[in-house]
């Protein structure tokens, strides 16, 4: 019994964890990744490279001039005016790396940031362009993480990754090529720390990340706990479930310690690791290279051997920590790439037509529609809408309302069939001026966060303060912005939430009436809102539909019943079309459907 | 410091990790002092003075030393790290209790956003710290104090000579510091609001497309793109114009070593393995320092974090449980508002202003009013989410604070307009408010609310997870989802917010079937804006700012020429006229 009872309190809450961090090495990928930099190939690239071998030569110098010059030939040899030359000869070099260093991370940083930001604009505006299908398949959150956090996660490797992986290889050879030169017998004796720094760099460094992800997974788990809980606070201090949420976040929280504990574990061998191999380099140099001191080496050498010893690890390490961001560069890149190969469903032909100032005649010509392949969405609709016509379309969730409208501004293409607007077939015609016509005011319009000037000028961003209040006043809108506090210039959060479900519906037909269509599609909004704000509304859609063709995806009776036109849709059929009356007198399936909704009211 | 001991609670009894800690943190940095001195010993004792005997000395201690270090080096981190995240966890589960249980007022003016940040990365600053900026000051002090005594027991005016580049090094790190972290704050801005602006854009982009506004919404998100890569570059500019000079100033030390203390070899003032020991040191110093400026940050970056957190700790909970309050198991479900007056802030005007009604058990109390005229906040009242500033709310005779809250909110259901589910199973939804239901309970409560046919059909049926918001199923079935939920506790008092309004008319029929399933025996308040939902209320209170302008059965208002007439015209002209078309 108590096991079901701790069952139960782990199984509160789910939260997806599945996301992938790592992947294995792909050339394939890495060259599509790395075609980023091309465009800077003859500026930033070789600017960076030539600054960090300047870097790198400077400090590879330096411990021989140390070592071998200033201790074995000028103080030893108590050579004063050596001394002095060598020490100005360092100091020329300090210098000299120090105007190096400042243009390698200006020049680095630059072409690290500008990669990320090319390879952004490029994920946002596919994005951008990508079907209503896309959005609807993805929540919001998952589409934001490959925008924002998949890119940044490639940030470091295109900033310092790529050329420190040259700098290290070049300063690693160099410091081989002069301790050879210097003795070939210490150098093989030291070298045996080599094989040991590697696989503390690429292999333990792996399994540290690989705990420190499962860190960061578990505290992912626990944000979104503490995100849900926080939002839905109402929801459970009505269920009195305090008690219960506590315990089952003590559960989640534990898991997250627990995982804590075992990352610091690993985490805190590392270091002792990485300086013990050390250890042994130096003792290897103390005790063989003391032997050595008179037959064979000075003891100048022997102090350059010293100080190369201590310039190994670093490059290692970044070696193993530029391993390990191309192995996460590989899952970010694999995530962005599966977003840029997702194709507009709609594409483009060459020669377009540009629609300028349509009529607003709509025909269906035979069209057939399938989201699936499977069921078909439209089945042979042939219809007409003459201009400055209003239609309805009535039917149950599912029958095709929506299709059609998604036709009209060619979200989709039909798969059999032509949509003709003022005559011209909508494939023929370039998409952006056929959606210039276009406007459609969504059920749930969404508010941006910003003025309430900005959100009605989103309609049409060039239109002056007068045009956009004149619009707002045009659809009854005005009344209620000039009771907030500052009246236009009043600043809506995200979602809007100062506005209440009416108000947003108003501003959603000032931004259509502002953007001035000659095809207006209206979906109509199923929330209740109070009655006096539904009457404005109604007024509101007059001004609107005055002169325009729309298509209106209703469900209030008042709004249908003024349509010029209604068709009733039924699986992708028209099964009947006409108007208010005739429709009424036919007796048909629009009958029974009014019917049932006075019966449906009456019966409450 | 007053931050730090109001957080005591948290890390102080972990103190144990700490002390150990710093323990092997003395020793860590005692040894590590000791490199310099073997390499000087070797070169000067050994190699020069002729005294090879003493090279496997040498050789044997110095590996036994790095050893013992490594073995130290370790503990210090590893109790270090345990101290923070005890503490961490400890902590977070005081935070998230808190959180429970803060008034819905509370909640009113907090954003989701700035609480998520604190509980985010303030604790993480916080945790932070405690691993590892205690100890990172402590180190700093000791390694410095040690360097300086072997330097200065090597050569006092080699020591001074060297170190005078320290004051103008200081000086950069300081200006540098003072430069780098408004710049940083600059980047996260810039991230932040780029993140909001993408957000937005994903959010609304059916908006954005229905208007085909994507190249305005390319246009925006470029601007803001740019600032961001602006921001990083002008942060990078500064790494670039101190970093260097930081260097270059070490560099300088290095080479003022090179001269005077070549010189001084040569007079043979000191040997030359001490000056390579000098050397070495020299960074033990530089590094410490050109890293003081992260430290102190660090510092009063986690004291601002643990100011922060207080607030949520210290945050007052405004309803709280009487001492010796009842508990019931359930309700006859009496309902009474005596002269109630509410406001939500001090000099708000009242939401709520004198109100009194009464509600027999079972019967059904509907409320109508445009949005702002007080509906919800009787609901709000009477499941104790606000307390009233005048006048009594009772139940059953009793005044709500007298009961436990678990009775209180436990016998009222409530479904909302918008329904809020929890990313977990179907099951686990409806049995939110009664964790320990059996499953014949849950299923029949979802047929009571005719969600047991769509939730049968779905692959997993019961055991489907929602996704983010109830993500996959539809607003009418979310809704239901919703009502079942409130049928599976069993509640005596059942609320109705606005529950159907959110859906299309065919769901409605559907929802309203189930509620007037649900409402048989049980004292219920209707919201609504229909009269078609209200109708068949036994007392109907027409609400206007905050005062009742209205009240009696439908027949009767609909005859009483106020707003109530009014609105019913409104909505049934329709059918009249309709009636009307169709007769003819």
């Amino acid at each position: 019994m108590t096991k079901h009872k701790h069952d139960n309190t782990a199984n509160r809450f789910h939260y997806s964890t599945d996301l992938v961090i790592e992947k294995p090495f792909n050339w394939k990928q890495m060259l599509r990744l790395f075609s980023y930099i091309l465009p800077y190939k003859k500026s930033l690239v070789p600017l960076s490279i030539i600054m960090v071998l300047i870097n790198t030569a400077v400090r590879l110098m330096i411990p021989i001039l140390i070592g071998v010059y200033t201790l074995d030939q000028a103080i030893v040899e108590r050579d004063t005016s050596m001394l002095i030359k060598l020490v100005i000869l360092i100091a020329a070099l300090y210098a000299v790396s120090y105007f190096a260093n400042i243009f390698r991370i200006r020049w680095m940083n630059e072409l690290g940031q500008n990669v990320i930001y090319d390879l952004r604009k490029h994920l946002f505006t596919h994005v951008q362009n990508l079907s209503h299908r896309f959005f609807d398949q993805r929540s919001a959150g998952s589409i934001l993480v490959r925008i924002m956090n998949d890119i940044n996660s490639l940030q470091e490797l295109f900033t310092n990754g790529v050329i420190n992986l040259l700098m290290d290889m070049i300063l690693l050879a160099g410091i081989f090529v002069i301790l050879f030169s210097l003795s070939p017998e210490l150098t093989l004796a030291i070298m045996v720390i080599l094989p040991v720094m590697f696989f503390i760099s690429t292999s333990l460094r792996k399994k540290i990340r690989r705990s420190w992800q499962t860190v960061r997974l578990k505290q992912a788990k626990l944000n979104s706990h503490l995100n849900e809980s926080i939002q839905g606070v109402r929801v459970t201090q009505s269920y009195t479930q305090e008690k219960e949420n506590m315990l089952y976040f003590d559960g989640v929280n534990k898991e997250s310690f627990e995982s804590w504990k075992e990352a610091s574990q690993k985490n805190a061998m590392f270091r002792p690791l990485v300086e013990l191999t050390n250890a042994l380099g130096t003792a290897v140099l103390i005790w063989y290279g003391s032997s050595l001191i008179g037959n064979g080496i000075s003891i100048g050498v022997f102090v350059s051997f010293a100080f190369y010893l201590g310039m190994f690890w670093e490059p290692i390490s970044r070696l193993g920590m530029v391993y390990n961001q191309l192995l996460m560069g590989m899952a970010s890149s694999e995530r962005i790439f599966e977003f840029l190969d997702e194709k507009p469903i709609v594409s483009e032909r060459e020669n377009t037509i540009e629609l300028k100032e349509v009529e607003g005649h709509i025909e269906f010509d035979k069209v057939m529609f399938s989201y699936d392949g499977k069921r078909m969405a439209l089945n042979e609709i042939n219809l007409e809408i003459m201009s400055g016509q209003t239609v309805a379309f009535v039917g149950h969730t599912g029958s095709g309302k929506t299709t059609i409208a998604s036709l009209v501004s060619r979200f989709y293409d039909p798969d059999n069939g032509r949509v003709l607007v003022d005559g011209k077939d909508l494939k023929d015609v370039s998409i952006s001026s056929l959606r210039n016509q276009i406007s459609i005011v969504l059920q749930d319009t969404f508010i941006f966060s910003g003025t309430i000037m900005d959100n009605i000028r989103f309609g049409r961003p060039s239109a002056t303060d007068e045009e956009v209040k004149s619009a707002a006043k045009a659809v009854g809108a005005a009344d209620f912005i000039e009771e907030l506090p500052k009246d236009y210039l009043t600043e809506v959060e995200e979602r809007g939430n100062i506005l209440s479900v009416g108000e947003r519906q108003l501003i959603s037909f000032a931004r259509a009436l502002l953007a001035d269509p000659q095809i207006l599609i209206l979906d109509e909004a199923t929330a209740s809102i109070d009655t006096e704000t539904e009457v404005k509304i109604q007024k509101a859609l007059k001004t609107l539909l005055k002169g325009r063709t729309a298509i209106m995806i209703a469900h209030r009776l008042s709004t249908i019943r003024e349509a010029d036109n209604i068709f009733v849709l039924e699986n992708g059929r028209i099964i009947e079309k006409g108007t208010h009356d005739e429709l009424m007198n036919y007796e048909g399936e629009y009958h029974d459907l009014v019917k049932s909704q006075f019966n449906m009211l009456d019966a409450i | 410091m007053e931050t730090f001991r109001k957080l005591k609670k948290f890390y102080w009894p972990f103190k144990v990790y700490f002390i150990w800690s710093i323990m092997f943190l003395v020793v860590v940095t005692a040894i590590t002092v000791v490199y310099p001195i073997v390499l000087q010993i070797t070169i000067d004792e050994a190699v020069l003075g002729g005294r090879y005997e003493l090279i496997p000395l040498l050789t044997i201690g110095f590996v036994g030393i790095m050893i013992i270090k490594g073995a130290a080096t370790y503990i210090y981190q590893y109790t270090g790290d345990l101290f923070g995240i005890h503490s961490v966890y400890q902590l977070r589960n005081s935070l998230y209790a808190k959180l429970q249980y803060l008034s819905f007022k509370y909640y009113d003016n907090a954003k989701t956003g700035d609480l998520m940040s604190r509980l985010t990365a303030d604790v993480e600053a916080f945790r932070f710290f405690l691993s590892f900026g205690f100890s990172e000051l402590i180190r700093f002090c000791l390694l410095i104090l040690i360097s300086f005594s072997v330097m200065f027991y090597y050569s006092i005016t080699l020591t001074i000579v060297t170190l005078i580049t320290l004051p103008f090094l200081a000086v950069v790190v300081f200006k540098f510091d003072k430069e780098v972290h408004p710049a940083f704050r600059g980047i996260r801005k810039s991230f932040g609001s780029l993140n909001t602006k993408v957000q937005e854009n994903i959010s609304g982009i059916n908006t954005v497309k229905s208007l085909s506004r994507e190249d305005f919404e390319i246009k925006k998100f470029n601007d803001s793109n740019r600032d961001y890569k602006d921001k990083y570059l002008f942060t990078s500019e500064i790494w670039a114009k101190y970093f260097p000079l930081m260097e270059l100033l070490g560099n300088l030390s290095v080479v003022l070593l090179l001269g005077y203390g070549g010189y001084l070899v040569m007079v043979e003032e000191i040997l030359p393995g001490e000056l390579v020991a000098f050397y070495s040191l020299l960074w033990y110093i530089m590094w410490p320092i050109m890293n003081l400026g992260f430290v102190i940050n660090q510092y009063s970056q986690s004291k601002a974090s643990g100011e922060r957190l207080l607030e949520i700790l210290e945050a007052e909970e405004e309803i709280v449980e009487k001492d010796g309050a009842v508990h019931v198991s359930a309700f006859e479900g009496n309902v009474e508002f005596d002269n109630v007056t509410l406001r939500y802030g001090v000099d708000d005007k009242a939401a709520i202003y004198n109100l009194s009604f009464t509600a027999k058990p079972g019967k059904i109390i509907g409320l109508i009013g445009s949005t702002g005229s007080g509906k919800t906040s009787i609901t709000q009242l009477l499941t104790r989410f606000y307390e009233p500033n005048e006048g009594e709310i009772r139940i059953d005779g009793q005044e709500i604070s007298n009961y436990s809250i678990q009775s209180l909110r436990g016998n009222i259901g409530i479904v909302l307009q918008e329904s809020f589910l929890f990313s977990s199973s179907i099951k686990a939804n409806i049995s939110y408010g009664r964790p320990e239901a059996e499953m014949d309970d849950i299923i029949d409560a979802a047929k009571r609310a005719q969600a047991h046919d769509f939730i049968s059909a779905l692959p997993d049926g019961y055991d489907t997870i929602l996704g983010e918001r109830g993500m996959g199923l539809s607003g009418g079935q979310k809704q239901r989802i919703a009502i079942a939920r409130a049928i599976c506790v069993n509640p005596s008092i059942l609320i109705l917010d606005d529950a159907t309004s959110a859906v299309d008319m065919e769901t409605e029929f559907e929802i309203q079937k189930a509620l007037n399933e649900v409402m048989k025996g049980k004292t219920t308040f209707i919201i609504a804006h229909r009269i078609s939902s209200l109708q068949y209320a036994d007392e109907i209170l027409v609400l206007e700012d905050g005062r009742i302008a209205e009240r009696g059965n439908h027949k009767q208002l609909v005859q009483n020429a106020g707003l109530y007439q009014r609105i019913y015209e409104l909505q049934y002209k329709d059918r009249d006229k309709l009636q009307r078309s169709y007769t003819s």
